[in-house]
C-alpha cells in the first residue's frame, strides 16, 4: 500500500488551495450561512475556468482523485461548494448518458461554472424508497411533448439553479424500476414553483412543484422508461461525492476553543481531541480507498457505503461531544457574542444532522453493506 | 506509484504463505491445546525452520530484511489464526538486542511494556517463556536472560505473561532507556495488524454463523437488527487495517523523528509515532466491537468454551489491554499532535 498522493495531484491540491484561499474569505463563508446558499459563484467560475471542474466530473475513464481532493479541499477550508459538488453529479450523469445537445448546453453551462442544476428526486412521501415516487410525465398527443406534473422535496439550490435534474414515472405499473424517465429542465419552463424549506442548520432547501411543465424530447436523459439505469448512475457519482472531511474542522474549530478558552491542557479535551483525530483518520483512508477503487476502474459499491456509514456517524457523535464539553458558550450560535469558537461548535452539530440521511440513509448503506460485502440474505 | 490500497507483490505472496502455513499449523485445536500457558512450543520451532524470527533483522545481521509493511502482513495471519507464539514481541526485543542465538529463534526474546519497579517487570508480555527479557530498568534499556518460569497467572486472554526480574540472570546493558518507544511504535504497528487479524476472522465466524442459526423459522442473519449489527464492523475493521498499514508505510519511508507531518489544522499526518498509537487504539476498537457482536449474536452458545468466537474475545481484551488504558493511549496521542500547554 501507498498513502502518498500522485505529485500531478498534489500539484492540483495546492492550486485548488489557492484558489479557495483567494475566493473565499469569512465574509464569503458568513454569507452563505445566512442567506443559506451553499455556493460562491467567483469560486465556481474560477474551478470552472482552469478545467478544474472538468476534470474533477465523475465517470467511467475520469480522475476520481481528483473529483475528491477538490470536494476535501472545499470541506476543509469551510468553503461554500455544495452546488458545485451537484454539478459535477450531473455533469458525469449527461457526459455518460446525455445527448450531444445536452452536453453542449446543460453540461457545458455546468462544468464552465456559470450554470448551477439541483436534484429533483425525493417526493413528500418518501424518499429511501425512491421508485415509489408519483410524479408523472404523460405523452401530449397533439404535440408530442411532454406534460410533468408533481413535487419534489430537497431540492437544495432550485432557488438559484438553471436547471432541475427530474425523475418521473412515464408509465405506471410494470416492474419495480420500470417505467421512470429522467429529465433535465430548465428552472425557468412555465409551471415550476419553488417554496423555501429553512432547516435546522443554515443550509436553505426548497420543495418544488411541477404542475403541467412542458418538455420536449430533448429533456430526457437516457432513454425513455429506462431512467432506473440512469439514477443507479447517478446515485453512484452522489454516493461518491459523499462528505466525509467534516471532522478536520470540526477538531480545528473545538481546538481554537480550548485554546482561547484556556481548557486546551484539561486531559479530558485531549483524550477526546485524539479520538476525533483518529477517526477523522479513519474516514479519509476510508474515503481514499472508494476513490482509489474507483480510479482504478471498478464501481465502488460498499466501500463508498462504509466510508459514508463511519463518517456521518464519528462526525455527530463528536459533534455533539464538542458541544457538551464547551459548556453553555458551546450552545451559542453563528455571530452570538461569547460563543465558542465563533459559534462554529454549535454549527457543526446542526450540520451534521443530514449527513446520515442524506446520499443514502444510514440503514440503506447498512442494507448495502450486509447485503453486498457480507453476503447476508436480502431483508426487505 | 502513489495511493495505492492493494498489497505489494511482496505482501501478496506474505498473505498466502502465512495465511496458508497458519491455517495448516495452526488449527483451532493448536489454539485450545496451548491453554492456559498460550504457547504451543511446535508452531515456535516451525517458524524458525522458515527463519520467520530472523526475518526482521537485516540482512547483514543474517536476517530477512523484512521491512515494516511486510511484518504488518504476517501479524494480520497471526491474528487471525490467534496463533499462541510470542512473535510480534520476539520481533520487537531482537530489533533492540540483535544476539545471534536471539535472531535464531533457538532464544525466545520479548520486550517489558513499562519500565520495571523494584526491580521487577511486570505482567511481560511472552514473560512466561521467554529466555531472554528486554526492557527499562532507571535509565537504561537492558537485556536480561533467565529460566522462563513456563507458567502464567490465570488470565483472560490465556496470554504467556509473567513477572520478569530486572536483576537475576544474565544483564546487558543496551543504551539509554530512550531506546525502547520507538520499538514500541513498531510493537503498536504490529499488534494493530495482529487485532486487525482477530477482528476479521470473528466478523468471518460470526457471519458463518448467522447464516447457519435459524431461529422463528429464519436464519438469524435474515434479521436487519442483526444485519446491521454486522454491517458496522467492516469499516471499522478496514479503517484499522489501513491505518497500520499507514503507520509501516511511514515507518518505512523514514517518516519518523520528526521527518513526517503533523497538520493538524489541514488534518494531514503522515509521521510514524502518531499513526502507530492510533492505529493501536482503533484496532483495539474495532477487535473489541467485532468480537463483542459475534459473540452475541451465536447466544447463549457463545457464552460456552465450545465454541470458538470466545477465543477470540478474550483474546481481542487480552492483546490490547496488555499495554494499558486506551484512554491514556489516546492522552499520548494528543500530546503528540498538540504541544502540551
Amino acid at each position: 500500500m501507498e498513502f502518498r498522493l500522485p505529485d500531478e495531484h498534489e500539484a492540483l491540491r495546492i492550486e485548488i488551495r489557492a484558489m479557495i484561499d483567494e475566493y473565499v474569505d469569512d465574509e464569503v463563508i458568513e454569507e452563505s450561512h445566512r442567506t443559506g446558499t451553499n455556493h460562491c459563484a467567483p469560486l465556481a467560475r474560477a474551478l470552472g475556468d482552469a478545467g478544474i471542474l472538468a476534470k474533477a466530473m465523475p465517470g467511467a475513464g475520469k480522475d476520481p482523485l481528483a473529483m475528491w481532493l477538490l470536494s476535501s479541499e472545499a470541506e476543509k477550508a469551510g468553503a461554500p461548494f455544495d452546488s458545485v459538488g451537484m454539478s459535477l453529479v450531473i455533469a458525469g450523469v449527461l457526459d455518460a448518458v446525455g445527448t450531444d445537445h445536452q452536453k453542449q448546453t446543460t453540461q457545458a453551462g455546468l462544468l464552465s461554472g456559470e450554470e448551477l442544476v439541483c436534484f429533483g428526486l425525493t417526493e413528500p412521501q418518501g424518499g429511501s424508497d425512491l421508485p415509489a415516487i408519483t410524479t408523472k410525465a404523460t405523452r401530449d398527443e397533439e404535440t408530442g411533448e411532454w406534460v410533468i406534473s408533481g413535487a419534489k422535496m430537497w431540492t437544495t439550490m432550485a432557488h438559484v439553479s438553471d436547471w432541475v435534474f427530474l425523475l418521473a414515472r412515464t408509465e405506471g405499473g410494470g416492474s419495480r424500476h420500470g417505467g421512470f424517465t429522467v429529465f433535465i429542465l430548465p428552472m425557468d419552463s412555465p409551471g415550476i414553483t419553488i417554496d423555501p424549506i429553512w432547516t435546522v442548520s443554515t443550509e436553505r432547501s426548497n420543495a418544488t412543484f411541477y404542475d403541467d411543465v412542458r418538455a420536449g424530447d430533448d429533456a430526457v436523459v437516457g432513454v425513455v422508461n429506462e431512467g432506473w439505469a440512469v439514477m443507479s448512475l447517478m446515485l453512484g457519482f452522489e454516493r461518491g461525492m459523499a462528505s466525509t472531511g467534516y471532522l478536520t474542522p470540526l477538531l480545528r474549530r473545538f481546538h481554537r476553543w480550548a485554546v482561547e478558552s484556556g481548557e486546551i491542557g484539561d486531559p479530558l479535551h485531549r483524550e477526546r481531541m485524539a479520538q476525533v483525530a483518529i477517526d477523522a483518520q479513519v474516514s479519509e483512508l476510508l474515503t481514499q480507498r472508494t476513490v482509489w477503487t474507483a480510479a482504478t476502474g471498478r464501481a465502488p459499491g460498499t466501500e463508498g457505503s462504509m466510508a459514508k456509514v463511519f463518517a456521518s456517524e464519528a462526525y455527530q457523535r463528536h459533534a455533539r461531544w464538542a458541544q457538551a464539553a464547551a459548556g453553555p458558550e458551546g450552545l451559542l450560535g453563528l455571530g452570538a457574542d461569547g460563543a465558542a469558537a465563533g459559534g462554529w461548535i454549535d454549527y457543526d452539530v446542526r450540520h451534521s444532522i443530514p449527513m446520515t440521511l442524506q446520499g443514502g440513509t444510514t440503514e440503506i448503506n447498512r442494507n448495502n453493506i450486509a447485503e453486498r460485502h457480507l453476503g447476508l440474505p436480502r431483508s426487505r | 506509484m502513489a495511493l495505492d490500497f492493494a498489497p505489494s507483490d511482496d505482501q501478496d505472496a506474505i498473505a498466502e504463505v502465512f495465511g496458508a502455513f497458519f491455517a495448516n499449523e495452526c488449527p483451532v485445536e493448536v489454539v485450545r491445546g496451548a491453554e492456559p500457558l498460550g504457547y504451543a512450543p511446535e508452531l515456535w520451532a516451525k517458524l524458525r525452520g522458515m527463519d520467520v524470527p530472523s526475518m526482521a533483522a537485516a540482512e547483514a545481521a543474517g536476517g530477512g530484511g523484512a521491512t515494516l509493511s511486510d511484518r504488518v502482513v504476517v501479524a494480520e495471519a497471526i491474528g487471525a489464526a490467534a496463533a499462541p507464539v510470542p512473535l510480534i514481541e520476539h520481533w520487537v526485543a531482537s530489533s533492540l538486542h540483535p544476539d545471534a542465538a536471539v535472531l535464531a529463534g533457538d532464544l525466545i526474546a520479548t520486550v517489558a511494556l513499562h519500565p520495571a519497579r523494584a526491580d521487577t517487570w511486570r505482567l511481560v508480555p511472552g514473560g512466561a517463556i521467554a529466555d531472554v527479557v528486554v526492557g527499562v530498568d532507571g535509565d537504561e534499556l537492558v537485556a536480561v536472560r533467565s529460566a522462563p518460569p513456563m507458567v502464567a497467572p490465570q488470565n483472560h486472554a490465556a496470554a504467556p505473561l509473567s513477572d520478569r526480574s530486572t536483576r537475576e540472570g544474565d544483564r546487558v546493558v543496551l543504551g539509554p532507556a530512550t531506546l525502547l518507544e520507538p520499538a514500541l511504535d513498531q510493537w503498536r504497528t504490529l499488534t494493530a495488524s495482529a487485532l486487525v487479524g482477530l477482528a476479521d476472522r470473528a466478523m468471518t465466524i460470526g457471519v458463518d454463523y448467522v447464516l447457519e442459526r435459524e431461529q422463528f423459522g429464519r436464519l438469524v442473519g435474515s434479521f436487519q437488527s442483526i444485519q446491521h449489527g454486522l454491517a458496522d464492523l467492516p469499516p471499522l475493521i478496514d479503517g484499522a487495517r489501513f491505518l497500520s498499514h499507514k503507520a509501516a508505510w511511514a515507518h518505512d519511508e523514514g517518516l519518523i523523528d520528526g521527518a513526517g507531518v503533523i497538520d493538524m489544522d489541514d488534518g494531514n499526518i503522515t509521521e510514524f509515532a502518531p499513526l502507530a498509537a492510533m492505529a493501536l487504539v482503533q484496532a483495539s476498537e474495532a477487535a473489541t466491537v467485532s468480537t463483542d457482536r459475534c459473540l452475541h449474536y451465536h447466544g447463549g452458545y457463545g457464552f460456552s468454551l465450545e465454541y470458538d468466537i470466545q477465543l477470540y474475545f478474550r483474546r481481542a481484551r487480552g492483546w490490547a489491554g496488555i499495554l494499558g488504558d486506551p484512554a491514556r493511549e489516546r492522552l499520548r496521542i494528543a500530546d503528540l499532535l498538540w504541544v502540551q500547554p
